[in-house]
């Protein structure tokens, strides 16, 4: 691997770009640079891993038992990535990407404070998934972060909470990131489980996929250790509180009939994680509703390409199945590329996929399974309060939506018209999701219909200064006139 | 609020957060040393003045802006921290070149 520090160590051109340094990327440029191409892969983290094996290379925890084995099973696919022949741009970011006509795609990129544009014939964008949005009243307030923020702090910083914690939602990953809190430490006051019993019910036919998948014996492992935290379940609301100072104090919940205070310093919100669409919607990739995961994915086929030609998307952007199929996804990804390149024949690409399929679809089968039981329910999904930011950038409530609805506006992007709704800094990221469901509710249609935010390139922000640094050419001009 | 587990290595860096000195360690983004460094509010909102403060820590929901050697709007979760730097925090709009913002029209 030849790290790249600066635009200009970059090559006008490569047979195929990469973007994003997870599971997916990374096994993706492997077998893409031993298929011969030649590969670059741009990262916005300073360092191999994605967010699951986030900090793997250089994390500050001594202990192993604290991230625990899943995460240090990383290590193998980092370093194959070190050892292969591709180039590698850490704090990298890839802001436009423009099909361009059947000679492949302009890519926008930023690295070092300048930004350069590049060729690439393949693209393969492993931009991963990150957490659900948890609407609830005063999810904004300071001390309030995700699970997977507080998952990062521990992993690539070995950061712990300070004070009381309360966790809560539900999915894999809360069980994760409390075995690992506890593990490290942390002052765990409770967990407030808002998974439905009914769960249980509707997830029992994906049973027997998952009973074939390793899910179910990590899945054990890691909760009989988080269960030695306080366990709440059947929690129905959720509410955050502000002391005089205007960050959180106070965290409440409502199970049955009542309702408890809790005093915390830390409040971690987590039910499950979705798709990061971003990329492919902006590019214009045929996405649609998936409802097992409730959340929009572009559209792929077998060797995980969307609806544009030469573009692919394995790993969690193309749907989520976990680490472990991210890296099968993005072998096949690249099996697919080096096919459509010329470098592999048919034969020779279905050859090495067989087994690499086989195992992928083993792992797939298991999560119909873990979505059905840790769907989120719809209280924490659409938020009945009207006084609940839904747009934490533009500041739009609850009540704000159903009012402009109720008024006839009828889809999320004659939705941005009226309240700005997306149109801050995150460009939707962080509603995207609630807004389409609360639409589908208030108008009583499909998540489908409704439709998600049309998104534009750059779908990262560039500085005018970064745009400066552009060369005087063609592309240059384009980049900024169109 | 965050504490260090005692076995990561010491915090060598020297940075300023809103004038106050503060440590932090090599290889560390920009939220995660503010964080340990004990700062809770990183930014008031543009529009209702609300306090916040980095949400995802993995650059996707933009809470975390703060201004970084003079220039705003600096995503502190996905920025390395480096010796010297001098962080504040954000109060409003900011522009691009880290100045506030005076809004003119209603
Ligand atoms: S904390 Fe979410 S983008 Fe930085």
């Amino acid at each position: 691997m030849k790290r790249l520090a600066n635009v200009v160590e970059l090559a006008a051109s490569y047979d195929l770009a990469i973007i994003g340094a997870g599971p997916a990327g990374m096994s993706a440029a492997v077998t893409a640079a031993e298929a011969g191409l030649s590969v670059l892969v741009l990262d916005e983290n300073g360092a191999p891993g994605g967010q699951i094996y986030r900090g793997i290379t250089g994390t500050p925890v001594k202990r192993r038992e604290i991230l625990g084995a899943e995460f240090w099973r990383g290590e193998e696919i980092v370093a194959g990535f070190e050892r292969c022949e591709a180039s590698y741009a850490p704090h990298a970011t890839a802001w436009s990407l423009a099909p361009d006509g059947s000679k492949g795609f302009e890519i926008g990129v930023s690295l070092g404070g300048a930004v350069r544009h590049i060729h690439a014939s393949e693209v393969i964008a492993a931009t991963g998934a990150h957490e659900r949005p948890f609407p609830i009243p005063g999810w904004t307030l300071p001390g309030v972060m995700t699970a997977g923020a507080a998952q990062i702090a521990l992993k690539a910083n070995a950061l712990v909470p300070d004070g009381r914690v309360v966790i809560a939602g539900c999915g894999p990953l809360l069980f994760l990131v409390t075995a690992q809190l506890l593990a490290a430490g942390a002052n765990i006051v409770a967990v407030l489980d808002t998974a439905e019993p009914g769960n249980w019910r509707r997830a029992l036919p994906h049973l027997p996929g998952f009973l074939r998948s390793p899910y179910l014996m990590k899945g054990l492992r890691l909760l009989l250790k988080a269960r030695r935290a306080n366990f709440i379940s059947r929690v129905t609301a959720l509410r955050a509180e502000a002391g005089d100072d205007g960050c959180l104090a106070r965290v409440a919940h409502t199970r049955g009939s009542t309702e408890t205070t809790l005093a915390c310093d830390t409040l971690l919100l987590h039910q499950g994680v979705v798709p990061n669409i971003n990329l492919a919607n902006a590019v214009g990739c045929e996405q649609d509703w998936d409802d097992g995961q409730l959340s929009f994915v572009p559209r792929i086929d077998d060797w995980m390409q969307t609806s544009i030609p030469g573009l692919s998307i394995p790993g969690d952007g193309g749907g989520i199945r976990g680490a472990e199929a991210a890296a099968l996804g993005g072998t096949l990804a690249a099996l697919g590329a080096a096919a459509r390149l010329g470098r592999l024949s048919q034969d020779e690409r279905n050859q090495r996929a067989a087994p690499v399929r086989a195992e992928f679809e083993r792992l797939s089968a298991g999560r119909a399974f873990l979505d059905a039981l840790y769907r989120p329910p719809k209280a924490f999904r659409v938020p009945a309060e009207a006084e609940t930011i839904v747009c934490r950038c533009e500041e739009v409530t609850a009540g704000e939506i159903r009012e402009v609805v109720a008024g006839g506006v009828t889809g999320p992007n004659q939705l941005k018209v009226f309240l700005r709704c997306g149109m801050g800094p995150c460009q939707g990221r962080q509603c995207g999701l609630t807004v389409t469901e609360l639409m589908a509710d208030a108008r009583g249609v499909s998540a489908e219909a409704i439709g998600s935010y049309h998104l534009r390139p750059p779908f990262k922000p560039v500085t005018l200064g970064e745009l400066a640094s552009l060369p005087s050419n063609d592309a240059a001009v384009k980049a900024v006139v169109r | 609020m965050f504490r260090r587990l005692p076995e990561s290595d010491t915090a060598t860096l020297r940075f300023k957060i809103d004038g106050r000195p503060a440590t932090g360690r090599a290889g560390e983004s920009v939220a995660a040393a503010m964080l340990a460094a004990g700062v809770v509010t990183c930014r008031t909102t543009p529009i209702g003045g609300q306090k916040r403060a980095p949400y995802c820590l993995m650059g996707v929901c933009f809470e975390c802006l703060v201004t970084i050697d003079g220039i705003g709007n600096r995503q502190a979760c996905l920025i390395p921290l480096t010796e010297g730097m001098d962080i504040r925090s954000q109060d409003g709009a900011r522009d691009m070149a880290g100045e506030p913002v005076t809004e003119a029209a209603p």
